[in-house]
């Protein structure tokens, strides 16, 4: 039996390699997503990974959940530095400070794409070396005016010993003397962000305060256990620090690291489910259509005394060795997927770290129980039906016709799946976001699948009402018409395949493109000032107050205004305060005020938005004790209410008298006001004004909207990527059916070549039911996608005000194209083949 | 009648040929698994004739009728549907060619299931994007007696029904010569005979041509001559044939076969 079934295999290495490609393509999909993620997990775990090895104990402000006092922790002083390193044991003791640091390449743009541009000191040792950095060439900075480079961003920025190098911390640019170029065990650099060193003074004065730490780890003199350093190190803290032993350090990173992933890994994992799905149902249809092109083969072997046990068995046997074949190759393929999606991301320009291409004994034991037993089940059904074909079917020469029968139980239970989902997504829609998670979903999954046994029966009207166009074609495409409904269950299976990648990717566009629209009208819509000047990258913390300075001494500026925030008290609950400049801010942002107006917030009147006037019963007129993040006390009368918007909500305050009591006074933004309004040479102006500065954006109510875009589409076109695999395998499922429905009816082809149908005729023939098929099933995904981006779109409408529902007709449009160009190319094998048929042995095939 | 040993019988009724056969030779494989299909066969099809083609199991009668109707390449000499040279065509005059002027009825029916009686019968017109001659087609119906069941599917009809929306098919575009192969093969002698009515009557009283592959005796009785093949040449040939004679004939090709 395994013979008979090992040479069927090798038989027919078309219909073999067909079958092959549809697990291949599912198994590569799988393992690719596990390579991609454990991959991308891994770089972001390196980046994240601070060498642990040099440190024993560190210590680090702390918060010990107490609101005596609004704002961070202090930083730690020189003064327990000193202290700590006298505790018994105590080794190497170093300060560390860090900070934003951008540092501009030659030609003044950011080097290293704004992953992680951070900058930190120099702390020399004993020895006058920091352990943490090893200085290759040149030496450690020790004045203000000398920095020292990693030496991958030395390299990208063609930057030596002795080059002056552009750089910007909190606004202004400082030009520094390169004095050194170092190498470190820092995870951020090992990913691709910068670091730049000062010595420690400046770094203090940079990012800390002088004389302050963030951290201070301390290595442990031989002889000494963490343990013991810690209990030593413990006694001498102040209220508001903690120290930790390495090992918890570097436990604790594991542990975020991996909750971190767990959100992507299940995303990835989803979508590889998906391409799964469509590949069982590619693969159970390929194994349909061979078992019925052999059922004389099977009847055969049945009419010579095969038990049915043997021909199932022979079946499955052929699925195990084509699941084995696809499995491996699905996984090597799947390997160089998942190394494409990263130099994917890397060319997208998104900000991900560098690292080696992770395979895990996971991905390559997931990747061969996937490719096996996937494909032994999808072939089991079918299996069952060949065991039950009679031995008389060796006789017969026709095609046993499908039956129409088991389509009414099939109608029904796909009517109430359908209808109940239908019902359990409305009703899901009615609820809060949180309830209807899981009727949304549940209702989600029983309309697809409901719709997925539905597809016979509703492929028959659906295809028909496409007969006026296909009358265009004359008699191709009438027949292409008749063919793609003549088996029902095949055509639905095939649809169905491609419906469910484009219900996912027409949902997904729906969604995002209505949320971006909705979160762009909330950046930009109550936006008035020309534009708004703030620190581009990734960890960039403030502003310095002297680039507001700059912007209102430069030609052509009518009105800046600064948003700042600071930390405070107010009635026993730390909230955040926001100032502005009373005279100024009325022209940036339009607010609408239910009392009073934004001029009023001077000296001791605030506004407040109606939320919070709300939750604490304010009214105009209301008195309100504040806590400043310094300490100290004042009281405030509420002299407006106003509807909070994303650019302004909250507790909003005088800047002047916020600044006062502000630790670090910096700048969340500085919003500006022009004479001219936006326009190329007003920014470039600015931009000048401010020095060429990488560190800084300027940005006009467009270029902020372009932002929202770009961040969207490139999330949105990564999962138009993950979900091109479940579309690429639905087209193979085409090419089956077609190449299955070309070998059925060769001998009706070679009838109508003999009547006068030529080989153009023949193609355009298999070509249009190859499109009807591919465009039923793009139509009824669209809906389904349609469907669910305006359900989710009432899930998502409550927590975001401006959301409204935004039907992307062009790029629905263009899916549609897309799937009547995957159909064009799925038939392009099987047309040829249906055209180059031999007329007479078509026709004398019985 | 006189057996010919080899070569063509010479045509001596004045008629004017619909097709035409010349030297007609046909050759399957190469070196040594070479088989001579057609060797040199020279014949006449007239018009308003209705010939019938017979032989033994490969003697090349179906592979005459192949390459007389331009589903075959030949590999030597000439076959002609009325003045075109089949040969000279490249497979997009040829098919239109077959579309135009030839009509086919095939053994087993070859009708498209998806279609109706009426739709499979202006079949070649559809594709041809030719509006049927509507008083013909209907004369066509009504003589092969479907009148009733145009809007029925194939696999709604008898066997013997079938078999008559495929001769009407093969009349419905007026062709100038039809080709029959094994009309009657899968039908019950009735049907058959009714069938090979129709195919008779379209040739007296329609004036078509209609040539006919069969291995039946009776069937070629219908016929107003009949042609022998043998080992890819034409052996003999009978006018107005009766199932006695071509049985005759036939049984010396078994005899030959036998002492050969």
């Amino acid at each position: 039996m395994f013979r008979t079934a090992l040479r069927n295999v090798l038989a027919h290495k078309a219909r073999l390699l067909m079958t092959v490609l549809a697990v291949l393509l599912g198994v590569a999909f799988v393992s690719g997503t596990l390579v991609f993620t454990d991959t991308i997990s891994k770089a972001y775990q390196k980046s994240s990974e601070k060498g642990f090895d040099t440190v024993d104990v560190a210590v680090r402000p702390h918060d010990k959940n107490d609101d005596a006092t609004p704002g961070d922790p202090p930083r730690l002083s020189q003064r327990l530095l000193d202290r700590v390193s006298a505790v018994p044991g105590a080794g190497t003791v170093t300060g560390t400070v860090a900070g934003y640091t951008a540092v501009a390449d030659k030609d003044g743009d950011l080097l290293g794409n704004g992953f992680s541009s951070t900058g930190g000191n120099y702390y020399p040792a004993k020895n006058g070396k920091d352990p943490r950095y090893d200085l290759g060439s040149g030496r450690a900075p020790v004045t203000a005016a000398e920095v020292a480079l990693d030496s991958r961003t030395a390299d990208r920025g063609d930057y030596r010993v002795g080059d002056t190098v552009r750089l910007s911390t909190d606004g202004p640019v400082r030009q520094k003397k390169v004095v050194g170029i170092f190498t470190t065990d820092d995870g951020n650099v090992a990913a691709g962000g910068t670091l730049t060193l000062f010595d420690n003074a400046t770094a203090q004065k940079l990012f800390t305060g002088s004389g302050q730490y963030d951290q201070i780890d301390i290595r442990a003199a031989a002889g000494t256990s963490q343990a013991t350093l810690k209990a030593g190190v413990d006694k001498l803290l102040p209220a508001r620090a903690e120290a930790v032993t390495g090992k918890k350090l570097a436990d604790d990173q594991a542990k975020d690291i991996k909750a971190g992933m767990s959100g992507l890994q299940t995303g990835l994992l989803v979508f590889a489910g998906i391409a799964l799905f469509v590949s069982i149902f590619i693969i159970a249809n390929t194994f349909t259509m061979l078992v019925a092109q052999r059922t004389r083969e099977l009847a055969l072997m049945r009419a010579v005394g095969a038990s049915r046990r043997q021909v199932t068995r022979s079946v499955l046997i052929e699925a195990t060795v084509v699941g084995s074949v696809a499995a491996v190759t699905g996984l090597l393929a799947g390997i160089g997927l998942g190394a494409a999606l990263r130099s994917l991301l890397g060319v997208t320009g998104s900000t991900v770290p560098d690292g080696p291409l992770i395979v895990s004994s996971t991905t390559v034991l997931a990747a061969l129980v996937v490719g096996v037993v996937v494909t032994v089940l999808a072939a089991w059904l079918p299996g069952r039906r060949a065991a039950k074909i009679p031995p008389i079917a060796a006789m017969s020469s026709v095609h046993t016709a499908p039956s129409g029968r088991g389509l009414v139980v099939r109608n029904t239970i796909g009517a109430i799946l359908a209808g109940g989902g239908v019902a359990l997504v409305l009703a899901g829609t009615g609820m809060s976001s949180g309830d209807a998670k899981a009727p949304m979903g549940l209702g989600a999954g029983a309309l697809v699948i409901g719709v997925f046994v539905l597809t016979p029966l509703l492929s028959r009207p659906m295809i028909a009402a496409s007969a006026p166009v296909l009358r265009v074609f004359g008699i191709a495409g009438k027949l292409a018409r008749q063919n793609a409904v003549r088996n029902p269950r095949r055509t639905a299976a095939t649809a169905s395949a491609l419906m469910i990648g484009l219900t996912l990717i027409t949902g997904l566009t729906v969604i995002a493109g209505s949320v971006q629209k909705s979160i762009d009208e909330m950046a930009a819509g109550s936006l008035r000032s020309d534009y708004v000047v703030s620190l581009g990258a990734i960890g960039a913390t403030g502003l310095s107050p002297d680039v507001e300075k700059t912007l209102k001494r430069t030609d052509g500026v009518t009105a800046t205004s600064t948003q700042r925030t600071s930390p405070a008290l107010v009635d026993g609950d730390t909230t955040a305060l926001t100032g502005v400049d009373g005279d100024t801010i009325g022209q940036m942002i339009s607010v609408d005020f239910s009392s009073g107006s934004l001029s009023e917030v001077t000296g001791n009147n605030i506004v407040v938005d109606d939320d919070t006037a709300q939750d604490n019963n304010w009214h105009a007129g209301s008195k309100v004790p504040v806590t400043f993040e310094d300490g100290a006390r004042k009281q405030f009368t509420v002299a407006g209410v106003y509807e909070g918007n994303s650019l302004l909500d909250g507790i909003v305050i005088d800047s002047a008298v916020l600044s006062a009591h502000m630790a670090d006074v910096t700048d969340n933004k500085v919003m500006v006001k022009t004479e001219d309004g936006p326009n190329q040479a007003t920014k470039d102006a600015l931009q000048k004004a401010l020095g060429d500065n990488p560190a800084i954006n300027v940005q006009d109510k467009k270029d902020i909207s372009n932002d929202i875009a770009k961040a969207i589409t490139l999330l949105l076109n990564m999962l138009y990527g993950l979900l091109a695999m479940a579309v690429i395998v639905a087209v193979l499922g085409v090419i089956n059916t077609l190449a299955m429905s070309v070998f059925e009816r060769s001998r009706e082809i070679g009838m109508l070549r003999a009547i006068g149908l030529d080989r153009k005729g023949i193609k355009r023939m298999v070509r249009l039911e190859s499109l009807v098929i591919s465009l039923f099933g793009a139509v009824l995904g669209l809906c389904l996608g349609a469907f669910f981006g305006w359900a989710a779109g009432e899930l998502i409408a409550p927590s975001l005000p401006t959301y409204e529902l935004v039907m992307p007709w062009g790029r629905l449009g263009l899916f549609l194209v897309l799937a009547a160009g995957v159909g064009m190319l799925a038939a392009v094998w099987p047309a040829r083949r249906a055209s180059k048929l031999n007329m007479l042995a078509a026709i004398k095939s019985e | 009648m006189t057996a010919f040993p080899s070569g063509a019988p010479t045509a001596t009724r004045p008629a004017v040929a619909a097709a035409r056969a010349t030297d007609l030779t046909k050759v399957y494989g190469q070196g040594e698994t070479q088989v001579v299909a057609l060797d040199s066969v020279s014949v006449e099809f007239r018009q308003a004739e209705f010939t019938a083609i017979m032989g033994p199991s490969g003697s090349g009668k179906s592979t005459l009728m192949h390459c007389m109707a331009g589903l075959d390449a030949i590999s030597g000499g000439s076959a002609r549907i009325g003045d075109v040279e089949v040969s000279s065509l490249k497979d997009k005059k040829l098919t239109q060619l077959r579309r135009d002027k030839i009509g086919f009825i095939f053994q087993a029916f070859n009708l498209l299931p998806t279609l109706t009686a009426l739709e499979n019968i202006t079949l070649p017109m559809d594709i041809a994007g030719r509006k049927p001659n509507k008083e013909w087609v209907d004369m066509v119906v009504e003589t092969v007696g479907l009148s009733g069941r145009l809007k029925h599917r194939p696999n709604q009809l008898s066997g013997g029904q079938q078999q008559r929306v495929a001769v009407a098919r093969a009349l419905a575009g007026k062709p100038e010569i039809m080709f029959a192969d094994e009309p009657t093969g899968n039908l019950d002698s009735r049907s058959g005979a009714e069938v090979l009515g129709f195919l008779r009557n379209s040739v007296q009283q329609l004036g078509q041509t209609v040539v006919m592959v069969t291995h039946d005796p009776v069937a070629a009785t219908h016929a107003g001559r009949v042609i022998f093949l043998a080992d890819g040449r034409i052996v003999d040939e009978l006018y107005d044939p009766t199932a006695g004679s071509v049985l005759d004939r036939m049984k010396r090709f078994d005899a030959k076969g036998r002492t050969s």
